[in-house]
Order: structure tokens, then sequence, then C-alpha cells
């Protein structure tokens, strides 16, 4: 294991350098085996606490939704499906009839409720549903008890993640202003409680105070945005909510996602960079957690360096991934499928990432399956329609959908996120059978 | 619209793919958007299939659907076909497909495959899984069965005395609740009676055993929500009689027994007396005493209500105080019999509806799927699984049939093993006080980790949660009517009484006082009263 070179917090303004834009992206196109938007609802319904998410769908949206949960989550979830029926399609009129009429006895119900997201579908935005219209004509009516946004969710529009990228852009334009001298971060993009709170403690033990998160915890405490906003993206999917924040005068801090020790403390460097964070401050503050990362990479760097791995396409996560567990772990990341390349986010990444790993944009299932397996990785980061397919040909493989639904972000959590890919193969070491 | 959380079942497509991913030397190419491969992990993780459903999806999006969707259908139907090889085809579009009005059908036959190709027209948003499984089923028979079939009105042959007679087995599909191990049982079962199995379809079926399905003698069907309407064709076309018993349970197996028989023209042999189960014994052996009169509530798919009414009534001594389906194409068979036993069946496929019904009738017991195990969870009631839909831990490892005589030997110990025990029960009834019989701990054998989450079976539901209750209650509810003016109150002293009343049974006593003390024009409820009812209802 070579010794590792800390990334330096790269400025903004060189988004895109040469060593990235040189690199060759394998674009496919074909059969996606890729979640739609809706699914992002599993993790934002809990996530805001006082928002509901009503889907204006199909019955496979809804069944999408209690499938995608994995287990099915009886603690009442915040959303719910509309399931369209055949005479909401012959008349619009009847449509935002009946619309208005689940929306009146949702609220009458849940008077908790204090926004109301309509998350469009593929049924309803084929049949050209207007769904802001419908949340600005139940805006007016419920206003200001509830406010009611729309966003779409669908699969014709949205892989995966990129659905949390269209719930936080939809709220962007209703977030409060704030005073133009006000100079504030903004961490965006959905983290779990307990990694929010651990990144919080950090900036102010480095003396940077005024730090706010996209989404908040509740609809009356989302923050406030103005000239003086610094963006940190947490989450490497949100290209439209970064559009939004920088029509309302917010500026992106590139930096590198806040996975592994690097990861963060690079990530951690942009802001500490850009708001003039002495470096003794700054080096005080991550002192302690950034030993501790490095003590719970040590064990599994043992296990995993030299592993080869293979990802397919799924949360936007792969680059940042493969980044990690190659630099801090010593795999070695043969392909990294992503749905969507966001070139300028993904710069400070693809610097570090291995000219001889191929990435690879968009998908077609059956070709990438024939990649993988004439590759053998030691480990294959796949979805669930995947997975037991590929385990019963001898490959080992981890579900990408767990690295969205558990903490992996931070230094606390780097030892956690590694954890996750050694286990399936000391699975398969201990198993005798 | 309809607003719904949780659904019973799938879109009729996902009814195809379980019909699809059952066989072998099949492909389905579905016109659907980018996201509905989510189906494909019903297959691969809570059924934990070894390989991908046989499905290629066109995955269209926005940009897509400014240009050719057709001319995408046509090239992953041609790109399916050279990968996967099959013997046969089906094709149709899920939901948003529907829509865009492609016809799937049409544009594969312009294709010229060189193998049948089956459309299929599942319309999205009026039917669902089930109904989508029966036509796919159907839809198959009579494409790939239908060159073979005789000149109308020939009569069929008559069974030849030298040779076995044969049978088909029909319903069996992928996803499907212990189709597996009810096909082992339920071929058993026709061997001991002299019948050969002829073709089992559509599970592990390949299209050329679908073509001759007509050979058979007759059919088995296994699951009527699935096979019914293919069975109901070969019967009309090859002239193939088709049972109607589904083998549940003793009495069930002995009637499915009779019904071939009589069908192949043979007595019942002796070895296959109800004995062959060790049910009949159990249920009389008088440790399972403490089994009469247990309140259960039962709801599922049509076939595995109507079985587990019978069972629940007559071969465990249990008393059926609710039962319904969310099979709406069966429901008629529900109603009666739930009229037979005084009830009325609640036909719906909202679950909060169920759950609603579940509070009114206070069972000890829910028979149901795995949105009734929730439900019952919340209520601290016991519950067993029997019928889809169903999840990752109702595909046992171990062999556990529901059908033949072994099949009820499952029925007798899963539907114990959720109840408090005969001599626990008494134990808690005469010492409500110790400190360790308090309501949080469930049955002894089941551990002591889950606690009840909330007060159970009482009546005084959701304390620390508010139902969400998307969907009002049912306007017109099954349970008693005096109930819905609202019960008298409950005196401190009296409510302090029923408490000492296990949990497990709190909820009838409750019941019956409250309905005892409005048959009475009673104001309240006092300590007398709880007794007085009791001395009424019995226990």
């Amino acid at each position: 294991m070579n010794e590792m070179a800390p990334i330096q917090a790269p400025t903004a303004g060189c988004a895109t350098p040469a060593s990235a834009t040189g690199r060759e992206i394998l674009k496919e196109r074909g059969q996606r085996e890729v979640f739609c938007g809706l699914t992002g609802i599993i993790w934002l319904h809990r996530k805001i606490q006082d928002a509901f998410f009503l889907i204006v769908g199909s019955r496979t949206c809804a069944h999408l939704m209690q499938s995608a949960a994995g287990v099915m989550i009886f603690a009442e979830p915040r959303f719910g499906t509309a399931i369209m029926e055949e005479k909401d399609l012959a008349g619009l009129t009847d449509a935002n009839e009946e619309l208005d009429r689940v929306v009146a006895r949702l609220l009458e119900r849940r008077p908790d409720i204090k926004l109301l997201f309509l998350v469009g579908s593929c049924p309803s935005e084929v049949i050209k549903l207007d769904l802001s219209r419908a949340a600005e004509r139940l805006s007016a009516q419920y206003s200001p008890d509830v406010r009611i946004l729309n966003y779409s969710g669908s699969g014709i529009e949205t892989t995966f993640t990129e659905g949390e990228d269209a719930c936080l852009a939809s709220l962007v334009p209703t977030l409060p202003e704030a005073a133009p001298e006000r100079q504030s971060l903004l961490v965006v993009g959905t983290l779990a409680d307990v990694v929010e709170d651990q990144f919080r403690r950090l900036f102010t033990a480095m003396g940077l105070d005024d730090v706010q998160f996209l989404p908040a915890r509740n609809a009356n405490t989302m923050p406030a945005i103005g000239p003086g906003t610094r963006v940190l993206l947490a989450q490497p999917f949100l290209t439209e909510t970064m559009r939004a924040l920088q029509r309302r005068g917010a500026e992106h801090l590139p930096a590198p996602f806040p996975l592994g020790e690097e990861g963060t403390t690079a990530w951690l460097a942009a802001a500490a960079t850009h708001f003039g964070i002495d470096q003794s401050a700054f080096d005080a503050a991550i002192e302690a957690p950034r030993n501790r990362a490095r003590k719970a990479l040590g064990r599994y760097r043992e296990q995993l360096a030299g592993k080869s791995l293979f990802l397919f396409p799924d949360s936007q996560l792969e680059i940042p991934l493969a980044r990690f567990l190659q630099r801090e772990i010593g795999m070695q990341p043969l392909e990294v499928g992503t749905p969507f390349l966001n070139k300028a986010f993904m710069a400070p990444e693809l610097e570090q990432l291995t000219e001889t790993a191929v990435v690879s944009e968009g998908q077609d299932v059956e070709r990438q399956l024939d990649r993988c397996r004439d590759a053998r990785p030691d480990i294959t980061v796949c979805g669930l329609g995947l997975a037991n397919p590929l385990e019963v040909e001898g490959l080992t493989t981890k579900w990408s959908i767990e690295l969205v639904f558990t903490p992996i972000q931070g230094y606390d959590q780097a030892g956690d996120l590694a954890e996750l890919f050694a286990r399936p193969l000391v699975r398969r070491t201990r198993l005798e059978v | 619209m309809q607003l719904t959380v949780w659904t019973y079942e799938g879109p009729p497509h996902v009814g195809a793919m379980r019909i699809a991913t059952a066989m072998q030397g099949l492909h389905y190419v579905l016109h659907a958007p980018q996201g509905d491969t989510y189906a494909d992990l019903l297959f691969t993780m809570i059924e934990r299939r070894k390989a991908r459903p046989p499905v290629t999806y066109t995955t269209f999006q926005a940009r897509d659907l400014g240009k050719d969707t057709a001319e995408l259908f046509q090239s992953a139907a041609r790109e399916a076909y050279a990968r996967f090889e099959p013997e046969a085809m089906i094709v149709g579009a899920s939901c948003t497909a529907e829509l865009i009005q492609d016809d799937p059908g049409g544009l594969t036959k312009a294709m010229g495959l060189p193998i049948p190709t089956i459309p299929l027209e599942l319309p999205s948003y009026s039917k669902k899984e089930n109904w989508g499984a029966a036509e796919t089923f159907y839809q198959i028979v009579r494409t790939l069965a239908g060159p073979n079939a005789p000149e109308p009105g020939t009569a069929r042959a008559a069974l030849n005395d030298s040779a076995r007679p044969k049978a088909n087995i029909l319903g069996p599909t992928a996803l499907g609740f212990r189709h597996r191990d009810d096909v082992i049982e339920t071929k058993r079962l026709l061997d001991q009676l002299g019948v050969d199995t002829h073709v089992v379809a559509p599970l592990d079926a390949r299209p050329s055993d679908i073509a001759r399905l007509g050979e058979a003698d007759f059919n088995v069907v296994l699951y009527p929500e699935i096979a019914h309407t293919a069975a109901g064709w070969l019967k009309r076309t090859f002239g193939q009689p088709m049972t109607s018993v589904v083998p549940i349970g003793v009495g069930a197996t002995q009637d499915f027994i009779a019904e071939v028989c009589a069908l192949i023209g043979a007595d019942v042999p002796p070895a296959l007396s109800p004995e062959a189960s060790r049910l009949p014994w159990y249920s009389r052996s008088i440790d399972s005493t403490y089994l009469t009169g247990k309140r259960v509530f039962v709801f599922g798919d049509a076939t595995h209500v109507l079985a587990a009414a019978r069972v629940a009534d007559e071969e465990m001594g249990f008393e059926v105080v609710g039962m319904g389906t969310y099979s709406r194409e069966f429901a008629r068979d529900v109603r009666a019999a739930a009229k037979d036993r005084g009830l009325e069946a609640l036909i719906t496929d909202d679950y909060l509806e169920v759950e609603q019904a579940i509070i009114d009738a206070a069972p000890e017991l829910v028979l149901g799927t795995q949105m009734e195990r929730h439900i019952a969870k919340r209520l601290g009631i016991g519950c067993a699984v029997i019928s889809s839909p169903v999840h990752v831990q109702d595909f046992p490892a171990r062999y556990a049939p529901q059908m033949g005589f072994e099949g009820a030997n499952v029925l007798f110990d899963t539907w114990v093993h959720p109840l408090v025990m005969g001599l626990e029960e008494h134990l808690l009834g005469m010492f409500r006080e110790d400190f360790e019989f308090s309501d949080d701990n469930g049955a002894s054998h089941h551990g002591h980790s889950p606690k009840r989450p909330q007060a159970p079976a009482d009546g005084a539901v959701f304390t620390d949660e508010q139902p969400i209750a998307v969907t009002p209650p049912a306007e017109t509810q099954t349970a008693d009517n005096t109930l819905l003016a609202g019960p008298a109150p409950w005196t401190a002293e009296a409510e302090k009484e029923l408490k000492k009343i296990p949990f497990f049974v709190r909820g009838k006593a409750r019941k019956n006082t409250e309905t005892f003390a409005a048959q009475h024009g009673l104001r309240e409820i006092t300590l007398e009263t709880l007794y007085d009812a009791k001395a009424h209802f019995g226990r």
C-alpha cells in the first residue's frame, strides 16, 4: 500500500481538470436495471418528519414502493400512492377533482403534515397531468398550514437517487431568503441524522458556526439561501438542486465526497479553505476522528487490499466509492458504472481514480453482465435483482442499495463503509457449505 | 383514484412475470419505462430464485418518447430472441407503455420471429396481479396447445384399462405461497391413487410441455385464481374434466381423493384414510382442548381462505369470527362460505379496512397474508400466514406444503404455534398480578425479545402512533351494529378488573361486556356488568 497523498481541496473555478475530461467514458444504452426516482421517498419521508409524499401513479408505483422498501415499514409511512384508474385516464378534469378529493381526505386525517409533495410518476407524466398547477391550486387552498409542492420521480425522467435531486430542487425556490451579507455553509443531500450531527460538531469545532443542512428535519426549519451561501454537496446526485441553488445566488464548493478518511478530510477542507479557517484550528478539529478513521480502515485494508471490484450503475455514488476503495483500502476497480456522470461534480473524484478503471455511464445490462463475467471480480456491487443470480455463478456481491440506506459518510463511518465490502468476502470464507 | 400504502396484489404484468418466471424456455419482452425492473427482485430476493426472471424490459425514458419507442421495442425483442433463444415469447406492456399504445403484439408479429409469439392484453388500470397471471397462462395454453385440439364435437376416448390415467397439475407459479411443496405433495397423492402426472404447468413447464396438455385424462386445478380460466378452456376444447376441490386440510384432501377416484372410476384406496395425517389425532388429543372455540379471523386469496375456514372449524375446533378475501373474482364463493357461518364476508383490497375488521372481531388468532401479520403484530394477536402476498420468511428452507396429508400436519403446527399454550393460559389467568406476566411479554415459547408494542386486542388501538388511515374505514362495517353507536363507558373499577383478564381473551371479554351492556341498555359498565356478561355469554 503506497503512502496516501492528501487530497488538496480544489478551488472553485477549475471544475473539469484535463485528467478528468481526457478519460474515455464508456457510454451505454440498453436495458437499465435500476430503480426509478420514486424510491428516494423511502428515505426522504423519514428525513423530513412533517412531510408527506403522495405519489400520483399506478398500482405498479405502489407495488414498487412496498417491494423496494424490502421489509414493509409498518410504522405508518408518510407516503402513499393515489392509484389512477380507468376513469382518471378518460378525462383530466376528473383526475384533478379526484386528486383534490384525495388530498383533502389525507390532510384531514394527518393534521401533523406541514409539507405535502405531489410526486409525479411515469403514467402521470405520460398523460400530462399537470401536478405543478395542482400544487399551486391546492397550496392556495391549504396555505399557510400546509405547503404543497410537486416534483417528478418518474422512471422516464429520474434514475433512483435523481428522485431526491428532483425533490430538493422543488424545495429550493421556497426556501427563505438569507441576508446578502450572511456568509453561511449549506450542506446539501440527505444524510443520516447521526452523520449530520457529527459534521455539525466538526464545523463548530473548527469555528464554522453558520452551517445549515438541506433537507432539514422539519418543514419550518429549512435553510435560508442567499448570495453568501456556499454549498458543500454531501451526495453526488444533486445536479438540478445545485442549479436551483445557483439561481438563488449560492455557490458550489467543489470537493470530493465525504466517503472515507481522505474524502471526508478534503470535503471538510473545501469549506474550511473557503471560509478562511486557520490551518491549526482545522487540524485540531479533525485530528481525533481522522485518526479513528485511519485506525478503523487499517483492519479492512488487510482483508481487502488487492481485491478487484466491479460496480454496476445505481446511485451515482459509484465513482466516489471506487475512489475510496482504491485509495484507502487498496482495492482494484475494474469497471465503475454510473447511471449519469456529472463531470463537474466528479472532476475531483475522477482525478484520483486509477486510469485502469473503466468508467461507464448508462447501461445495457446484458452486455455489462457479460463484461462482469469475463472480468471475474472479487466483489461485484449491484442491485437486488442481479445479486443472487451472480452469487449462483460464483461471484461475490454487495447489494448497492445498502450503500444508500446506511450511514457511510464521515470519519466515524469510514470503517463501517469498508466493512460493508469485507462482509460478503468474510462470509464466503466462513461457510463450509 | 384509490389512495393506498400497501397493496395485496401487484399490477397484472407482474402476474405475467410469475408465469414466465415459473416456466422454462419462455421469454417475456415487456414494454416498460426505466424503473419497472424493480419486479426482478421479487423473484431473486423474496423467493431467492437462482436466475433472473426471463424478462427483457425496454426501459424507455422521456427522451425516447419523442422518438420511436416502437423501434425500441422491436430491437429489444430482436436482441432478446438472439441472446436467449426461447421456444416461445410473450409480449406486452406495463401500465405506462399501455398509455403510449405501441401495440407490442402487432410489432412482434411484424418481425416474423421463427417461434410462437403470444401477445398479452393486460389492462393495468382495471386489473391486478392474479388476473394477469390467469390471463397470461390462458393465452399461453390456448396458443401452444390449441393447434393440437381435436375437431369440435369429437368424443373423448374412454380411459384405457391397461394404462395408468394421466393428469396435468395446473396453477403453480413463481412467487406462489408454498407452490413448490404443494406440487410435490399433490404428485405423491396422485401417484398413490394410480394416476401419473403428465405435465405440471406453469411451474417448470416448457412451451413444448404446454403443447401436450391435451394428452392428459383430466386436469387438477391446484390454484383456481391462476388456472381456472385455462382449465375451463381445456375442458371445452379437449373435453378434459377438471377437479374442483383444492386439497388443503384433511377433509378437503379426502374430498379431493374422492373426486379424483370418481374421475378415473376407481375406489378410494384404504391407505388414504384421514389417519394418513397426524392432524386428526393431534386435534383430538386432550392437550388440544384449549384450542376449542379460539376466535380466528381469516383473510387472504379466496382459495386459501375457503380452505382455512373449513380447517379452522372442522379440524381445529376454532370459531371463525371474521373472514374475507381480496380476490374479487372469487368473492361469491367467499361470501357464501361466510354466510354459512353467520358472517358477512369482507371483500376488499384495502388493508386498513381489514385492520378495522380485525379490531372489531377481536380474534385470538389471525390467519392471513403478510399484511395481516403486520396488523396482528401491532395489535398483539398471534398470526399465521396462509396466503400470498408473502415475504422472504414464507419461502422456508424446509418442506412445508399446505396441501395433502402432510400439508394438514403443517397447518396444525403453524397455526398452534402463535397461540398461548394450555397450562400457561391457566397460569396467566390465575396470577394476573405476577410481575412477569406483564402484557408486554408474549407467549413464553416465543422468547422474550418481542415486546408487545401497544395495548393488545383491547380495543384501545395504536396508543403511541396514530393510524394514518388514509382511506376511511368502510362505511359498512361487518361488526355488530350495537357497537357502532358507541359503547357505554367503563367505571375505573371495571376497567381495572378487565386488565386482570389475560391479553389474549381480553378483547373478547371487552366486546362481550359492551354488547351485553348495549343489549340491556346499561349506561355504564361496572364490575358487576363484567361478570353478568361473563355469565351470559359463557367463556
